[in-house]
């Protein structure tokens, strides 16, 4: 029996409790977006449409995935020193194969995305993460890592989506959700909140956010 | 009197500690302070100076805005009937009517869903009910347009009094002016209901009526912005029978409003007299640069005499009743002075320059209320300075 104990302490499971709790801790405890206020920009920038939002999840995803991946595997290859340079040269050539994929299976949306797309790069989550864990830590570690951030960051990302489209613009994914009778052209009641094509809304859909998560989580709360 | 008294003192045990309704005593104690003066007093270092709560400066204010109101709803109804070309016929009280029919549901909801929400939070966080909504709940419809939809009011005082207020930590922590809070949701969800030409007079026809030849609704400042002219004349707008926001346009009804709150002490002169200063000096800057415009509309606009801009729309609506709001403004005597001058300014210069938003006065108060911590930080930081200068002086 006692050997046993042994062999498990020495080989850690692939999804022990620890390395399940790198997906799930930034999906609430420490949130990229919503605890550690990173990443703000993109948030706020493609976040008027659900489709750019999913796209630019998915792609941040595999950016932030591989990237974390491949900087954990050189991590002990790069000098100190240099290690930035090293980080951004990774995003960045993570980036264009990702804007080459979108540019040819999805044109649309990568249109839609423009410059957000080549502006992963400096995506302050994905250098934080390199910095903060990548380097510190074994592949696969770091692969459940950037898996559960980019996670995190999704799920914010696309539920201001979510709220933007429907109250802006009446549709999800492009789909008319809000009956066409409603509006007042049509000689119903209704018309679309166009506030919520704002930015500024973006800041405050993301507010509500952060305060139904503090008002929930309470260790959150600081001081 | 007697009759309240006896139901409150009858209710009571349900509201104190153990009682069913426990819950909602601070509910009950709204109503309780409402009707009367309140029968606890502070017992040890006293700050009162004298014996006005926060129930007697609100009503204050809301009574200072009743003229604005009154004249808003017999205005609502002259617009009404002059649009359908209909004046000579009916009699001023078919005015009154018709303006308090449009007017009193703007009012009622708004009253209902800002302190709907305000009781809800009390609730819930346990605070005294305060009363900082009463003003707020006046001002939202006064400055809405006649023809907005009550849903599109509802749903922007919703906005004001949770994201604008309640997130702040409620009456008295609150940056923004709520009423402007409000309105400026208002302007960019629904942009099509709350400026142009079509929503400042209720144009809905019964049968065998018709819109007179040659009708436009347009305000002032929306004919300035696009065409660089007007033809509505001074007297009117300073009188007030011009379309415009349902409070905004009569600047007599303003300036009793004004003597109200300036008798009483509860608005600032400091404020309305800087701002108005401002608003002059900049609509003389305006007037000295009106020649080197290139486009017409721009010359046209800048020409306007200065004065005509304290008149004109919602200025003086705006710095009577919006920018002396004592929580969001600046707190310091000097800070008043430029809070109230930069204000002024800012409102002309937005009006002018900026065609988008025809009416600078919102933005200009709400850029303010944001800078005022600002304005009282330098202000204090400068007389610490001097102090200690002086300081420096006496001791060398």
């Amino acid at each position: 029996m006692s050997t046993e104990v042994k062999e498990v302490k020495k080989k850690e499971p692939l999804f022990s409790k620890k390395n399940r709790g790198l997906i799930t801790d930034p999906l609430n405890d420490s949130n990229p977006i919503s605890v550690q206020v990173l990443g703000i920009c993109s948030a706020l920038a493609i976040t008027v449409q659900l489709k750019p939002a999913v796209v630019m999840s998915i792609s941040v995803l595999a950016v932030l995935s591989i990237g974390n991946v491949v900087i954990s595997l050189l991590r002990n290859l790069i000098p100190s020193r240099i290690r930035i340079i090293v980080q951004l040269v990774v995003v960045a050539s993570l980036v264009i194969l990702v804007n080459e994929v979108l540019q040819a299976y999805a044109y649309d949306v990568s249109k839609e995305l423009s410059v957000f797309v080549g502006l992963i790069i400096t995506n302050c989550i994905i250098m934080g993460r390199f910095e903060a864990f990548a380097l510190a830590n074994s592949p696969w570690k770091s692969f459940l890592d950037g898996l559960g951030n980019a996670f995190g960051y999704a799920w914010i990302l696309i539920a201001v989506a979510f709220v933007r489209e429907l109250f802006g613009s009446g549709t999800l994914f492009g789909f008319q959700i809000i009956p066409h009778a409603w509006y007042i052209d049509e000689g119903g009641f209704y018309s679309n909140n166009g506030f919520f094509l704002f930015p500024p809304m973006a800041l405050i859909v993301v507010g509500i956010i952060i305060w139904i998560q503090r008002s929930r989580n309470t260790k959150l709360i600081e001081d | 009197m007697k009759l309240f008294k006896n139901l409150l003192a009858s209710v009571k045990p349900h509201f104190e500690e153990g009682g069913k309704l426990e819950k909602l005593y601070p509910v009950y104690d709204g109503f309780a302070t409402f009707l009367f003066v309140p029968g606890h007093s502070a017992h040890s270092g006293a700050h009162i100076r004298d014996g006005i709560d926060l129930k007697r400066t609100m009503i204050t204010v809301v009574m200072a805005l009743v003229p604005a109101l009154l004249f808003g709803m017999w205005n609502a109804g002259y617009q009404h009937y002059l649009a359908l070309g209909l004046n000579e016929t009916v009699t001023f009280w078919e005015q009154v009517g018709f303006g308090a029919m449009k007017v009193l549901p703007l009012v009622i909801v708004s009253y209902s869903v800002g302190l709907g929400i305000e009781f809800a939070f009390c609730v819930i966080k346990k605070h005294q009910i305060n009363e900082g909504f009463l003003v707020s709940g006046m001002l939202i419809p006064l400055i809405m347009p006649v023809d907005i939809p009550l849903w599109m009011v509802a749903l922007s005082t919703a906005f004001a009094v949770v994201i604008g207020k309640e997130v702040f930590g409620g009456t008295g922590m609150n940056i923004l002016n709520p009423a402007l809070t409000a309105r400026a949701f208002a302007f960019f969800a629904y942009p099509t209901f709350m400026s142009g030409d079509k929503v400042w007079i209720n144009t809905s026809l019964n049968e065998g009526q018709a819109v007179a030849d040659g009708f436009s609704g347009a305000t002032a400042l929306g004919e300035l912005a696009t065409t660089g002219s007007t033809d509505i004349k001074p007297m009117d707008m300073f009188l007030g029978n011009i379309p415009g926001s349902i409070g905004e346009t009569s600047t007599v009804a303003i300036l009793i409003g004004a003597a109200i709150l300036i008798y009483t002490g509860i608005g600032s002169w400091k404020i309305m007299l800087s701002a108005v200063l401002g608003g002059l000096t900049m609509g003389l800057i305006f007037n000295g640069i009106a020649e080197f415009m290139i486009s017409p509309e721009q010359q046209g606009f800048m020409e306007v005499p200065y004065w005509e801009h304290l008149i004109m729309g919602g200025f003086a609506f705006g710095v009577v009743f919006m920018a002396t709001d004592p929580v969001s403004a600046s707190q310091t005597s000097k800070g008043k002075w430029i809070y109230g001058f930069l204000t002024g300014m800012l409102c002309i210069m937005i009006r002018v320059f900026n065609p988008a938003f025809p009416e600078g006065v919102m933005m200009a108060i709400l850029f303010m209320n944001v800078m005022a911590p600002l304005i009282d930080h330098y202000v204090v930081e400068g007389n610490v300075k001097k102090r200690k200068k002086r300081l420096k002086v006496k001791t060398a």
